[in-house]
């Protein structure tokens, strides 16, 4: 007997099963083709022969997609049931008798097939999906011999037989950089209109026309795909069964050959990808179905925006110089490694053990970043390590650890499927995390409720078929105001959830914070004048939060990078647990992290203070058990973290710096702070793809590998540790932790590690919550999110479930204190930053692809109202002044801000947004509010003075010597 | 780092832990500032507190000198 089967990860799990999993629990056993086989509830006939071995004829069903029913070429027969119904469209039931191969069935898939193909070009030789193509498949497997039909009316010929024009014909569009529409190959299934609804939840396609004129449209009339909504996720092109919808690199590079599962290197969602390739040549990217924090889906960065890997700027020799000033000197990797072991011995030497340090990177892997982490504190003799998270999500780090007790978010991605009421705060989604934001939205679409919590009127407040109940548009920098006024009106209305308090957390402790919250200065009408959010909508939206069933938090940077950003972050926390809202799937407090492996940096122990596994360098007997393996001994003082090592090199104090992956000119605030303090340092290392705008300030750079170059793991937002595979050899000849290895090695470290397995293995056996992590297991598991140890042998997809990490939760009063940057009559506006779509942090990969056809610079966004009263027209250039700088760029005009508000993003250095942000940071980690600057916008003559001084300074910094013969 | 930075930064520290509930507030300042400021900078601490502190608040005043008087 044939029982119910798991779909296996065989062939990289690419069996499509015709239609999604039935959750229903109760099983039902039926007789397909003579075999038993035994289902949940709910399951179609297609899926249940799927799971039986048996695959059925299939054009418009996908697995990822709801049935559809329209092909015809499924169809069985069920005994006891007349005609021939649809197998994808008909559910399961027990004791069903199917035959999915009947002489009537096989005539009809013939037929069905024969008319198909009497409307589709015969050029299968040359057609770019050849041998990937379901309509060949699917001819082949019915036995279409024939087509007795001639294609009179059809739609791919330009011209009819008497030379006329084809007026059903419609061109190839070709507008959008990575993908082509080709309609005369569209066999209208609307597997891609069904794709851009159900997976992306844009609705950029539909069908237009009935009958025979019927076609796939992106946009409205007129529009092409450019034009159009979409958003070049490629769900369509990934559900299309022809060459409809065709990346264009297997059009120019033809079918791969093989694939690699590898994890995306953008943002901290962490999805599965297929590396698709011919030989070491990567031709696509395709998301991978069995990735669980992704479930099949991507966004226009990990589908598409992967050719930075190849482009010309991209450094491979290292290079060195004496001064800034001189121009780059090719050397050899040997050369350069010990030029710079050297150069940090001597530092050290003249200026102390304490006056070098180094920066690990958040988009490099965990094994990356526990080697630089290792080599500060061990080879170097110092904590001075810190990460960009510093800059991003330190704040959550510390708010959560103090609440909760462990320094993550609490749910995996799959928990947004049980959520009822949803509030994001100083989140972006559907640009900073697009295929979490499609995940959400379909639940939105399914009846959950939303609550916005963002100065801007973001796509997530209103969109095709999602519409937030509640938007707080909050004047930026009083997060903490709101979320207090929210806890206001669930204390004082009695709507908290007590038994959960009463075991969960120190009810003491909640009563005293009761009181202090239950103080009328809290009241959303007393905040209001401050906060610029309407009492009455924010009552409404607190209740629904408190009453509305599973209540889940998201938020971002827009939480994190403020004077009370861990104050913020805390009040979070204050608000899921008074409303019980922890420990089950559809809840918890979830923090969007920007880059792809900022929460691996953080757990490796790449902050200064802080050990692998949140545990404090002061702590001896943590300190001893890396000290063993390592045998050195590490210093018990905190080190200096990113900010703290700019103010000590302008000091004098801080003389050398190890950068891996990361652009501090560029990303980190007050960038004349930073110029400053790379200018004071006489040995900076910058360990990089490009020579990007730190590495003006360097004095050797060492050519970095691609995550498509090399071995090891990045966890991503749900703290889920996916593997990261090596593709293809390193252009620049090392993965970026034999670089690493080389320095440590070259200042008599003597690692030998010979693969990134054995450097997990030491980071299982010295950090609890990695115990049991090993490369053989997620070999077998595909990923795991941790704690995964003992305890917790399957990794913990849910934390907190039965108690908090720390025992008892923690509530924390959380007063609110307006942050030291105001407006005032020279700096009116405030300004806000964020990012978008197509572009990734400081740009560095996404400016090098065509991504940047959808954002070639950065706007500044402004009101209509604001923009009248300066005589501003849209697009035209603006100056930007803030007390710590300025510069210039082009006014977009919008009401998605609020008068008063300005918001641009800083992905371009040509604006670098940063020059006018500010050296303000969060009270307890120094994390910089980005978010909030008092600025100046006025009508443009030019680049700004510093803008001039910047380029020249940048061009002359890039120059390179040619290599010595 | 200017005496103004230190200032500004203490007294954020300083105004937190003023609104909680623990017993002893300079403590916990002192605390945080052991915990996460690098030895260099708490020896700018010393200087600052040297020459007076100006600019602290008391808060932040207290707790300074507890952290500096912490054994190293």
């Amino acid at each position: 007997m044939k029982d119910f089967i798991l779909p296996t990860r065989m062939a990289n799990g690419d069996i499509d099963m015709g239609t999604p999993r039935s959750k229903s629990t109760n099983m039902v056993t039926l007789k397909i083709d003579g075999f038993d086989v035994t289902v949940p509830e709910g399951t179609s006939v297609m899926r249940a022969s799927a799971e039986a071995g048996i695959q059925v004829p299939k054009l418009c069903a996908s697995d990822n997609l709801e049935a559809f029913g329209s092909c015809r070429l499924c169809v069985v027969e069920i005994e006891g049931r007349r005609g021939t119904p649809a197998s994808c469209t008909t559910p399961v039931g027990e004791g069903m008798i199917v035959k999915t191969q009947s002489s009537k069935v096989k005539k009809i898939r013939k037929g069905v097939m024969e008319l198909y193909i009497s409307d589709h070009p015969l050029d299968c030789l040359t057609c770019a999906a050849n041998g990937d193509c379901e309509l060949q498949d699917m001819a082949g497997m019915v036995g279409l011999r024939d087509v007795r039909y001639e294609a009179v009316a059809n739609h791919f010929e330009a011209r009819n037989s008497s030379g006329d024009v084809n007026t059903q014909f419609i061109p190839k569009d070709d507008s959008n950089p990575y993908f082509t529409y080709d309609p005369a190959k569209c066999i209208v299934c609307s597997r891609c209109v069904r794709a851009c609804e159900e997976v992306q939840g844009t609705f950029a396609l539909t069908i237009t026309g009935t009958g025979f004129d019927s076609r796939v449209s992106a946009g409205a009339g007129g529009d092409d795909f450019m034009s159009s909504d979409c958003v070049s996720c490629g769900a369509c092109v990934q559900a299309c069964p022809t060459a409809t919808l065709q990346e264009k690199s297997v059009i120019e590079m033809g079918t791969p050959e093989r694939s690699v599962i590898t994890t995306c290197a953008y943002c901290g969602v962490g999805c599965s990808f297929k590396a698709e390739l011919n030989g070491d040549e990567l031709v696509r990217m395709t998301p991978y179905k069995h990735g669980e924090a992704n479930r099949g889906h991507s966004c226009v960065k990990g589908r598409f925006a992967w050719g930075y890997a190849n482009h010309s700027d991209r450094i491979l020799d290292p290079m060195i110089r004496d001064k800034i000033t001189d121009p780059w000197r090719e050397v050899s990797w040997d050369e350069a490694i010990s030029y710079t072991a050297t150069k940090l011995r001597d530092l050290q030497s003249k200026h102390g053990v304490k006056s070098i340090g180094g920066i690990t990177s958040s988009r490099c892997t965990n094994e990356e970043t526990y080697l630089v982490q290792k080599m500060i504190r061990s080879t170097f003799g110092n904590n001075n390590t810190d990460t960009c998270a510093r800059v991003c999500h330190s704040p959550t780090g510390y708010g959560l650890k103090t609440t909760f007790g462990t320094s993550a978010g609490t749910q995996n991605f799959d928990s947004v499927e049980e959520t009822d009421v949803v509030i994001i705060i100083g989140a972006n989604p559907t640009d900073g995390h697009p295929v979490f934001a499609s995940r959400l939205k379909k639940r939105l679409r399914a009846g959950a409720k939303l609550i916005v919590i963002d100065p801007r009127r973001t796509d997530i407040v209103k969109s095709a078929h999602i519409e937030a109940q509640h938007h707080l548009p909050l004047l930026p920098g009083t997060n903490v105001a709101v979320l207090s006024s929210i806890a206001h009106v669930i204390v004082t209305e009695g709507l908290m959830d007590e038994e959960f308090i009463r075991t969960r957390c120190n009810w003491d402790e909640f009563a005293h914070y009761a009181e202090f919250i239950s103080d009328l200065r809290h009241s959303p009408e007393a905040t209001a004048m401050l906060t610029g959010v309407d009492a009455q909508e924010l009552r409404a939206a607190a209740k629904l939060f408190a009453t509305g069933g599973n209540g889940s938090i998201y938020y971002g940077l827009g939480v994190t990078e403020h004077s009370q950003g861990s104050t913020t972050v805390m009040a979070i926390a204050n608000l899921a647990m008074m409303t019980g809202n922890l420990g089950k799937n559809g809840v918890g407090v979830n923090p969007l992290r920007g880059q792809n492996n900022v929460q691996g940096a953080c757990d490796m122990g790449s902050f200064p203070h802080e050990l692998p596994g949140y545990r404090h360098v002061s702590d001896d007997a943590t300190r001893e058990v890396f000290e063993a393996i390592w045998g050195t001994t590490i210093d018990p003082e905190p080190g200096l973290r990113i900010p703290n090592m700019l103010d000590a090199a302008v000091d004098g104090t801080f003389k050398g710096i190890y950068i891996q992956g990361e652009d501090i000119l560029q990303s980190d605030p007050d960038t004349k702070h930073v110029q400053a303090g790379l200018a004071a340092m006489e040995c900076v290392i910058v360990h990089d793809l490009f020579l990007n705008e730190t590495a003006n300030y360097a004095h050797v750079f060492l050519p970095g590998s691609t995550f498509l170059e090399k071995d090891g793991t990045f966890t991503n937002a749900e703290r889920r540790i996916n593997r990261v595979r090596k593709v293809m050899a390193p252009k620049n000849g090392y993965a970026d932790w034999e670089v690493t290895m080389l320095l440590a090695n070259a200042m008599n470290s003597g690692w030998t590690y010979t693969h990134p397995s054995q450097i997990m293995d030491e980071i299982a056996a010295t950090t609890p919550g990695f115990a049991n992590v090993n490369y053989e297991m997620l070999e077998t598991r595909g990923s795991v999110q941790w704690p995964c140890n003992d305890d917790n042998p399957d990794g913990s997809p849910i934390m907190h479930v039965d108690g908090f990490a720390r025992g008892k939760g923690q509530f924390i009063i959380t007063e609110y204190v307006a942050t030291d940057e105001k407006t005032g009559p020279r700096f009116p506006l405030l300004l806000t930053t964020g990012r978008i779509l197509s572009q990734y942090n400081v740009g560095a990969q996404t400016r090098r692809t065509e991504n940047s056809v959808w954002h070639e610079e950065d706007l500044l966004e402004i009101h209509p109202h604001d923009a009248e009263v300066r005589g501003i027209r849209d697009g035209q250039y603006v100056r930007l002044a803030s007390r710590a700088g300025e510069t210039q760029l082009k006014a977009q005009i919008t009401d998605r801000v609020s008068t008063g508000v300005v918001y641009t993003t800083f992905h371009h250095p040509d604006t670098q947004a940063n020059v006018i942000t500010t050296d303000y940071s969060d009270w307890a980690t120094n994390c910089p509010e980005y978010k909030v600057t008092a600025v100046q916008v006025a009508l443009s003559n030019g680049p700004s003075e510093w803008q001039e001084d910047y380029n020249a300074q940048a061009e002359q910094s890039r120059r390179i010597l040619p290599a010595a013969e | 780092m200017s005496p103004d930075k230190i200032n500004r930064m203490i007294n954020q520290i300083a105004t937190f832990f003023e609104t909680q509930p623990d017993a002893d507030k300079a403590g916990c300042v002192a605390d945080h500032l052991k915990e996460f400021w690098e030895p260099r900078m708490l020896e700018q601490l010393a200087d600052h507190m040297k020459s007076g502190g100006d600019g602290l608040s008391p808060l932040a005043h207290e707790g300074s000198q507890r952290v500096l008087d912490m054994p190293a």
